[in-house]
C-alpha cells in the first residue's frame, strides 16, 4: 500500500489554503463552462488552458482536476435539462433524466447524477493510484518498438472503432498528423510544411490547434445553423435524493463505475460504449425486477427511471477518470479531454510517457489528490447551486457564442501575444467547422496531432537501433501482441458496430413516441 | 418537442439512398476530397525536398510520405464513396439545427469580425479590440442590443486583461489604452 501513502503524501500538497482555492475556482470554473449549452468538456478545458499559463505546473493541475470533473458535471446538467446532449457520452443521460426532468423530478435526476458522479469519480481516481504507477513501472521498460506499436493501436483505433465512418476517421486522423509535420524536423532541424513563415518553424502551439478545433470551429458550426427556437429548459428546484432514491441509485452507481472505469483506460474505449451497456443493463435488470414482483407490471424505463441517470452518469464520470491511467503511465491519451490536458503538460515542457510517473512523481500524485478534492468540493458546491446552474441555459445565444470567440481569441493570443496566432486560429477554426460539416471526428486529428510527433521519435529510435531494418518494429512479443489485437478489434468491429446501432436505435424508439419510432435509425444518438 | 432534435440527422453514414427530395450525391465533399489530395500531395513533395542525413536511417522524409501517401488515398476513396451516394453525418448539438441550409453571411461576418481582430488588436491593445470582437460577433449572431453588447464587451475585456496582465503575469497590449489601464 505503498501508493495510498504516496496518495497521502499528494493530498497534504493539495491541502494548502491557496491551493484548496485553485481547486474551487476550477470546479465553479469548469461547471460555469461545461453547463453553458454547445460547450462540452473537451472544449471547456481548452477554452480555459490560457487561465493556466502564469500558474506553477502544480497549481495548474489542481486547477485542471477542478475544470475537468466541473466541466463533465456541467455537462450532464445541461443534458438532463434540456434533452439535447452536447456529446455523445451523456446521450444515454439524456434520455431518461430529460423524462424525469419532464416530470417533475429533475432535481432527483440532478442529484443522482452528482452523487453518482462523486461516487465514481472518487472510486476511479483510486483506482487510477493503485493501477497508473503499476502500469507505469512496467511501461518504462518497454522498447520503442512497442510504444510504437501502442501509438499505432491507440490512433488506428481512434480512428475506425468510434463514429460512423472508418473512412472518414482515418482522413482526420491523417489531417491531424499533417497539422503534427508542422515545424522543424528534431533530428536534421529542417523546416517541413512551413511555406517560409517563421512563426510556423516553431511547430504549431497545440493551445491554438485545439481551441481552434474545438471552440471555434464549434460555434462556427453552430452559427451556420442556429437553432432560431431554442430548446425549452426544464425549470428545476433544489437537487435532492430521497431514501427510496438513494435506495434505487446506489447499485447502479457501482454497476456504472464497473463498465466505465476499464472502458476509460482502453485506446478507443471512451465514455460512449460503457454508458450505452450500462443504460441497457439498468434497463433489463429493471424490467426483471418488475416481472418477478407482478407479471403485468411496467418497469419505468421509458417515463423517467433514476437508474437510467444513475447508471450512465456514474459510467460516464468513471470512464474520465480511467482515462487517466494511460494518460499518466504511458502518455498516451486516448479521449479529447485527455488529449487537451495532455497537451497542456506539454505546454510546461514536460514530456508524457512512462517516465512521467518517476520524474514529476510528486506532481501526479498532487494531481490525483486535487481531483478527490475537487470531486468533493463539486458536490459540496454544486448541488446547492443547481438552479443557478440550470439559469444559465437561458443565457442568449448570439452572446453565448460571441463570448466563446472572444475567449477562444484571447486563448490564442495570449499564448505568444502575436496576432499572428489569431489568425491561424481562425484557420483551425473553418477547418474544425468543415470537419463538422463533412462528419469527420475531431477526436482522430487531435490524436494525430498530438502523437504523430512522438511517434516518428520512436519509429525513428528504433529505426537507428535496428540500422534501418523495419523487422525491428515487430521483434519484440509486446509489439506482435498489439498487433494482434488491433487485427482482432478491425476484424471484428462490422459485427460489434451492428449490434450497438441495431440496440441504440431501439431504445432511442422506444424513449420517443410510438409513431416517431420508424423516423429514428442508426445516426440518432449523436 | 423532443423529437425535433432526433430526427434531423438520422441517416446513417453510410451507403442507404435518401428519401426522395435530397440529391442523392453529395457534391461538395468531393471539394474536400480534392481539397485533401492537394494537401497530400503537397506534403509528399515537400518531402521530396529535404534532405537525408547520414547517420539518420530513417530520415526526415519517410513519416511525411507515408502520411500525404495516407491523406491523398483517403482523399480519393471518399471521392468514390461519395460518387456511390455515401452522405456525411453532420454534428448535431444542443444549439444545431442541421435541417436548415447553411448560413453563410453569418460565418462570413464572424471571419471579418475575426480578421479585423487580428489586424487592430497590437495597435488597440486587448481592451479595446476585444470589446470590439465580442460586440461585433454579438451583433453578426443577430443581437440587436448593440450598446448593452458593446458595454458587455468591455466589461469582459477589460476585466480579461486585467486579469491577465496583473493575475497571470502576461503582458496583454494595452495597445491605445497604454498609460490608461
Amino acid at each position: 500500500m505503498d501508493n495510498l501513502g504516496l496518495l497521502a503524501d499528494g493530498l497534504a500538497a493539495a491541502l494548502t489554503p491557496m491551493n484548496l482555492l485553485y481547486a474551487a475556482v476550477g470546479v465553479l470554473l469548469g461547471t460555469f463552462v461545461g453547463v453553458l449549452p454547445g460547450i462540452g468538456p473537451a472544449m471547456a478545458i481548452a477554452l480555459l488552458l490560457p487561465v493556466t499559463f502564469g500558474l506553477e505546473p502544480t497549481q495548474a493541475f489542481i486547477m485542471f482536476a477542478g475544470l475537468y470533473y466541473g466541466g463533465m458535471y456541467g455537462g450532464s446538467t445541461t443534458s438532463i435539462l434540456l434533452n439535447t446532449p452536447g456529446e455523445s457520452a451523456s446521450v444515454m443521460t439524456a434520455l431518461e433524466g430529460n423524462l424525469m426532468a419532464r416530470a417533475g423530478r429533475g432535481a432527483q435526476a440532478l442529484a443522482t447524477a452528482a452523487v453518482g458522479s462523486f461516487v465514481a469519480g472518487t472510486i476511479g481516481t483510486l483506482l487510477v493510484a493503485m493501477f497508473a504507477p503499476a502500469l507505469a513501472d512496467v511501461a518504462v521498460e518497454i522498447g520503442a518498438p512497442s510504444y510504437f506499436a501502442l501509438m499505432v493501436l491507440a490512433l488506428v483505433m481512434t480512428a475506425t472503432v468510434l463514429g460512423a465512418s472508418p473512412l472518414r476517421g482515418l482522413m482526420s486522423l491523417f489531417v491531424g498528423l499533417t497539422i503534427g509535420l508542422v515545424g522543424l524536423d528534431l533530428n536534421t532541424g529542417q523546416p517541413r510544411l512551413t511555406f517560409g513563415v517563421t512563426q510556423l518553424v516553431d511547430r504549431l502551439d497545440i493551445v491554438v490547434v485545439a481551441v481552434g478545433i474545438f471552440a471555434l470551429g464549434e460555434a462556427l458550426w453552430v452559427a451556420a445553423h442556429l437553432r432560431r427556437k431554442p430548446a425549452r429548459v426544464v425549470p428545476v428546484g433544489q437537487p435532492w435524493l430521497g431514501r427510496a432514491d438513494l435506495k434505487r441509485s446506489w447499485k447502479p452507481w457501482l454497476r456504472g463505475t464497473a463498465y466505465g472505469f476499464p472502458f476509460g483506460a482502453l485506446p478507443a474505449g471512451g465514455a460512449e460504449l460503457p454508458t450505452f451497456l450500462s443504460f441497457v443493463t439498468e434497463r433489463s435488470l429493471a424490467k426483471r425486477g418488475v416481472a418477478k414482483r407482478r407479471a403485468d407490471a411496467k418497469d419505468e424505463f421509458g417515463r423517467g427511471a433514476i437508474e437510467g441517470v444513475a447508471g450512465p452518469e456514474a459510467a460516464n464520470n468513471a470512464s474520465a477518470a480511467g482515462m487517466l491511467v494511460p494518460m499518466l503511465a504511458l502518455g498516451l491519451p486516448v479521449t479529447a479531454t485527455a488529449s487537451v490536458m495532455l497537451s497542456a503538460l506539454q505546454g510546461y515542457g514536460i514530456q508524457p510517457g512512462p517516465q512521467l510517473m518517476t520524474e514529476h512523481a510528486d506532481m501526479v500524485w498532487t494531481l490525483l489528490a486535487s481531483l478527490l478534492i475537487g470531486n468533493l468540493l463539486l458536490l459540496v458546491l454544486n448541488l446547492p447551486l443547481a438552479p443557478l446552474w440550470a439559469r444559465l441555459l437561458r443565457i442568449p445565444r448570439p452572446q453565448l457564442y460571441a463570448g466563446i470567440l472572444f475567449f477562444a481569441c484571447l486563448g490564442a493570443y495570449a499564448t505568444n501575444l502575436d496576432p499572428f496566432d489569431i489568425a491561424l486560429l481562425l484557420v483551425f477554426g473553418l477547418l474544425g467547422m468543415a470537419m463538422r460539416r463533412f462528419g469527420l471526428p475531431v477526436l482522430p486529428l487531435i490524436l494525430g496531432v498530438i502523437l504523430g510527433p512522438l511517434m516518428e521519435t520512436k519509429l525513428r529510435e528504433a529505426l537507428t537501433i535496428s540500422g534501418g531494418d523495419p523487422a525491428i518494429l515487430w521483434s519484440e512479443p509486446l509489439a506482435i501482441a498489439i498487433y494482434a489485437v488491433l487485427a482482432l478489434v478491425l476484424l471484428t468491429r462490422p459485427l460489434l458496430s451492428r449490434w450497438r446501432s441495431r440496440t441504440e436505435s431501439r431504445i432511442v424508439a422506444e424513449a420517443e413516441d410510438p409513431e416517431d419510432a420508424e423516423t429514428v435509425t442508426e445516426g440518432s444518438a449523436r | 418537442m423532443s423529437t425535433e432534435v432526433e430526427t434531423p440527422d438520422a441517416g446513417p453514414a453510410g451507403e442507404e439512398p435518401r428519401g426522395a427530395g435530397t440529391p442523392r450525391v453529395d457534391a461538395a465533399q468531393y471539394g474536400l476530397a480534392a481539397v485533401l489530395l492537394v494537401v497530400g500531395a503537397y506534403t509528399v513533395y515537400d518531402a521530396i525536398q529535404l534532405e537525408v542525413g547520414f547517420a539518420d536511417p530513417v530520415g526526415p522524409r519517410v513519416f511525411p510520405l507515408v502520411i500525404g501517401a495516407g491523406l491523398a488515398v483517403t482523399s480519393i476513396l471518399l471521392a468514390v464513396a461519395t460518387a456511390r451516394g455515401s452522405r456525411p453525418e453532420p454534428e448535431a448539438g444542443e444549439d444545431v439545427d442541421v435541417t436548415t441550409p447553411a448560413d453563410w453571411p453569418t460565418v462570413l461576418k464572424l471571419v471579418g469580425v475575426i480578421l479585423l481582430t487580428v489586424a487592430t488588436v497590437s495597435w488597440l491593445g486587448w481592451a479595446l479590440a476585444g470589446a470590439i470582437l465580442f460586440a461585433g460577433s454579438a451583433w453578426a449572431l443577430g443581437s440587436r442590443t448593440v450598446i448593452r453588447d458593446v458595454l458587455v464587451g468591455l466589461v469582459l475585456a477589460v476585466a480579461s486583461w486585467y486579469g491577465f496582465v496583473v493575475g497571470l503575469g502576461i503582458p496583454l497590449t494595452p495597445g491605445v489604452l497604454d498609460g490608461i489601464l
